[in-house]
């Protein structure tokens, strides 16, 4: 009585997240298996780093990146960043655990699909995210004063900060809805 | 008695939130004057606050109107990467030196951007004097 019970619910459940995965594939930049990268959902990591740029999701580099890049903080691609070692401690722990490895979304594991051994210090040198890019002529990025850098992901994903990039999200400050054709 | 009870819960409130900038302020310039530095003066922290700088890292001089602009009660916005930097200036930005660590950990940083060393207890002690007026 008891399995049957469990057993009629498992699959109860399972029918239920069967519909939710069709349902989260359509319009919401989520796909089967979520959202692109996963959400930042650390406060700390938001208010310490996400002041000064966009609040990259640890998911779009491996756990080596961000070792380095955690360990370099005076010298931080020109910038100081330094932080109290407590907090420097933290967000290394925070970064490494939600590392692309650690990640089950899809665009983290073509990330690390991507990078082979390598351990780059700028989620822009990601070969997955470079390829992704490499349509885009420079005046909508480079050259537009709104955007300035491939860095400044929120520029164009709207949605970046959930953590979905979707395509049909993206729209390019003075250029409108970017349509890869 | 109840209303007693409320005026006192009230002033504790207004009062609370009154003092923290004096109070943390208060605190660092304790602190600076403790590691020989002082008396401190706000026309020395505004004269460094606009002087410009250059150093080996810099590739052009910067000052704190780099980021901060001429007008501490407006907006900033950072020299790398655009996003906006809320006012500093306390008179407009409630949140601003209430914080210790946060006060260091800015200075720190900008010093070292800006001026290309960390600033002298006497440079904190003047620059916060100077900051907490505006």
């Amino acid at each position: 009585m008891m399995n049957k019970t469990i057993v009629s619910l498992l699959g109860a459940g399972g029918l239920l997240l069967a519909a939710g995965s069709v349902l989260a594939d359509d319009d919401w930049g989520w796909s089967r298996r979520g959202p692109d990268v996963a959400p930042v959902k650390n406060e700390l990591y938001k208010s310490e780093c996400g002041t000064c740029h966009f609040a990259y999701q640890p998911g779009l580099l491996p756990a080596q990146s961000w070792k380095k890049l955690m360990g370099s903080l005076a010298d931080h691609f020109g910038e100081n960043a330094e932080l109290d070692s407590e907090t420097q401690k933290q967000l290394t722990e925070y970064l490494v655990m939600h590392a692309a490895e650690t990640s089950d979304t899809r665009r983290s594991a073509k990330i690390l699909n991507s990078l082979g051994n390598e351990a780059p210090l700028r989620i822009t040198d990601v070969p997955y995210i470079r390829y992704k890019h490499g349509e885009i002529p420079t005046r909508l990025i480079r050259g537009n004063d709104k955007v300035r850098s491939l860095s400044n992901c929120a520029a164009c994903h709207t949605r970046a900060d959930t953590g979905s990039f979707a395509e049909r999200e993206i729209v390019v400050p003075g250029a409108g809805r970017w349509e890869d054709d | 008695m109840r209303k007693t009870m409320y005026m006192a819960i009230m002033a504790g409130l207004v009062m609370g939130s009154g003092v923290s900038l004096a109070d943390t302020v208060d605190d660092r310039l304790a602190v600076y004057q403790a590691e020989g530095a002082g008396p401190f003066d706000a026309a020395r922290g505004e004269a460094m606050w606009t002087r410009t700088f250059t150093h080996a890292k810099a590739d052009k001089p910067r000052s704190c109107a780099t980021c901060h602009t001429d007008n501490l009660k407006a907006n900033g916005k950072h020299a790398r990467t655009g996003k906006a930097i809320e006012p500093l200036a306390p008179s407009v930005n409630a949140k601003r030196l209430t914080d210790a660590k946060e006060i260091e950990k800015w200075f720190t940083r900008n010093c070292k951007w800006t001026v290309g060393r960390e600033c002298t207890p006497q440079e904190k002690g003047d620059f916060l004097s100077y900051l907490r007026l505006q």
